[in-house]
């Protein structure tokens, strides 16, 4: 296995290099075809004129260059002059998935000078319904490095930079230091914390963007980016946000689900919003005194809404905040010396083990109840999406959150699910993807009385779905 | 005595907090004008007004934590910050559109 998958890799390695050489052929071939053609039809002038020969020395880009930002450039609020910012500026993308690669593909292309990759994940093929840097033949590869292999293919010009490891307290100075602008494209609340903390201490401008299910959030953080303290300087994540949700709160796109083009329009405008400010010369922070305070917004959108997008006014800094106020204690070498737990600070899932062993069971051993036709009934309490696209022969859907819900009382008490039909003593089954919200659900039904006085044995499945794939069905759709 | 005066409010849910209040992202409101002292109904009123009559789901601490909106949620007064209005304080006004954004991390 381990053989098969360093082979893999090798040549997926080698594919990708392969394609990229035939880029740079196709690309050398463009050139000698254009220049034979100037030299046929233009011979004396093209040899005088120095824009013709693209030699850089009498202008600030390369022939090339002029052509492929020409279509950006003569947009007047780009112009030459901000080419030449675009060209001259270093970009820090922290996550190379949803939001990260049609970031990354944008800024790239618009001829940004250095672009700088965090991410620490190998791509899976769970992520290329959206993570469009990535593709089929580069799963099992670095996020960065299949990213990477990319963006030189769309603009060879730029300096691209590997950080093939997950940002951290120790890590984020070094990293954030070295780039002008930083954009959060990460999707847990204690990087983002952390993200924020280190463009506050760095004085950096933060692009922050998220997105589950159909929605997304936008906010342009540290702006201007002042020194903590100065309270004329943008708001902080910490001072819009100054307590972290508790951790149950917290969805992930594997858990709550994402729609691609949804956090591919969040990437979309983070980079929108990188051009802008790097265009219009705002990473420098300006003279303290000629700032015109104008109020942070949030952009929301929403893909089921009308109207889709949607901008609120944000407070500005908090004058108690931990990170950027007067009174902040926040320091780098607190970051560096790892005084501060990020993770702590949001809260840890804490394992789901709410029944005893006795009162759980193993797919192997519920399979074989089956195969048995022991009298039992089977509950899978998935939301309603996730059992039409699979469930186990036999079972019926009973959401988790028809016990959480609208009528939950008489769900629980009066059960219509429960079939007329079952025996007082026949167990009940629940089963969910992991196993968490069917030890949950068990527990409840325990509580209600459901156990015939005992006679009857309530329990789930352990480890869910999955155990079912690992232990019974190896063809299980795994989702 | 005078009657009961009503404001009418808009109350709506983004980042998936609709789920709380059966899958219905905007609500269209009649609440009293006066809390039961007396007194001109604040956001305040209006949070705990949703919590108890309201929301269906069982799940109260995912709207409602230690007396205050959880952390987590940005609540916004005819689209601006409620800390910008005055927080639970602000005396909700006819035609008021308040949004609660519960903020996503997904990316």
């Amino acid at each position: 296995m381990e053989g098969a998958n360093a082979k893999a890799h090798t040549l997926r390695s080698r594919i990708l290099e392969t394609e990229a050489q035939l880029k740079r052929l196709k690309e050398e071939l463009a050139q000698v075809e254009v220049s034979g053609k100037a030299h046929t039809g233009h011979d004396s002038s093209a040899k005088e004129n120095p824009v013709a020969q693209g030699t850089g020395q009498k202008w600030p880009l390369s022939a090339e260059e002029y052509k492929r930002y020409g279509r950006q450039m003569i947009v007047p609020s780009i112009g030459i002059l901000g080419q030449l910012r675009l060209k001259s500026s270093s970009v820090l993308i922290i996550g190379a998935g949803g939001l990260g690669c049609p970031a990354a593909a944008y800024i790239a292309g618009a001829g940004v000078g250095k672009i700088g990759l965090v991410d620490g994940d190998t791509v899976e093929v769970s992520n290329l319904h959206r993570q469009i840097l990535h593709s089929t033949c580069t799963v099992g590869m670095r996020k960065v490095d299949s990213a990477i292999c990319f963006l030189k293919s769309i603009n060879p010009n730029a300096t691209y930079v590997a950080h093939p490891w997950h940002i951290s307290p120790e890590n984020a100075q070094e990293i954030v230091g070295g780039y002008d602008l930083v954009l959060d494209c990460t999707d847990n609340p204690a990087s983002r914390y952390l993200i924020s903390d280190a463009c506050v201490l760095l004085s950096k401008i933060l692009i922050s963007a998220s997105a589950l299910r159909t929605d997304g959030q936008l906010i342009v953080l540290n702006s201007p980016p002042l020194p903590p303290g100065n309270v004329a300087g943008g708001p902080c994540y910490r001072c819009v946000f100054p307590k972290p949700p508790p951790a149950e709160s917290v969805l992930t796109c594997g858990e709550g689900g994402i729609l691609g083009p949804v956090v591919g329009v969040m990437g979309v405008l983070q980079a929108v919003e990188t051009i802008e400010i790097i265009v219009q010369g705002k990473i420098t922070p300006p003279d303290s005194t000629q700032i015109v305070a104008s109020p942070t917004n949030m952009v929301l959108y929403s893909a089921l809404g009308t109207p889709p997008f949607r901008s609120v006014r944000l407070r500005p800094r908090r004058p108690d905040c931990f990170a950027c106020s007067p009174d902040a204690t926040l320091r780098l070498e607190s970051l560096k010396g790892g005084s501060l737990d990020y993770a702590l600070f949001c809260g840890l899932m804490p394992a789901v083990n709410i029944l005893r062993p006795d009162e759980r069971i193993e797919a192997r051993d519920y399979a074989q109840i089956q195969k048995n036709g022991d009298m039992h009934l089977l509950v899978d309490v998935r939301e309603k999406v996730q059992f039409d696209i699979c469930h186990i022969e036999g079972s019926i859907n009973v959401p988790f959150s028809t016990f959480k819900g609208g009528n939950q009382e008489s769900r629980i008490h009066k059960p219509d699910w429960l079939p007329q039909s079952l025996p007082p003593e026949a167990p009940i089954y629940l089963v969910c993807r992991l196993g968490n919200d069917s030890q949950v659900v068990a527990r409840i039904l325990k509580d209600a009385g459901l156990t015939s006085g005992g006679a009857r044995w309530i329990g789930d499945i352990k480890d869910g779905l999955k155990a079912w794939k690992d232990q019974v069905d190896g063809h299980w759709p795994e989702y | 005595m005078a009657a009961e005066e009503i404001i009418p409010v808009v109350v709506e849910f983004t980042g998936g907090l609709e789920m709380l209040f059966a899958d219905q992202r905007k609500h269209t409101l009649a609440v009293p004008a006066k809390d039961e002292e007396g007194k001109p109904v604040t956001v305040g009123w209006l949070v705990n007004y949703l919590c108890e009559k309201v929301m269906k789901d069982s799940r109260k601490e995912m709207f409602v934590l230690d007396g205050h909106v959880r952390p987590g949620i940005l609540v916004l007064i005819n689209d601006a910050d409620w800390e910008l209005e005055g927080e639970a304080s602000y005396a909700l006004q006819p035609k008021d559109n308040i949004l609660f954004v519960s903020t996503l991390h997904g990316g």
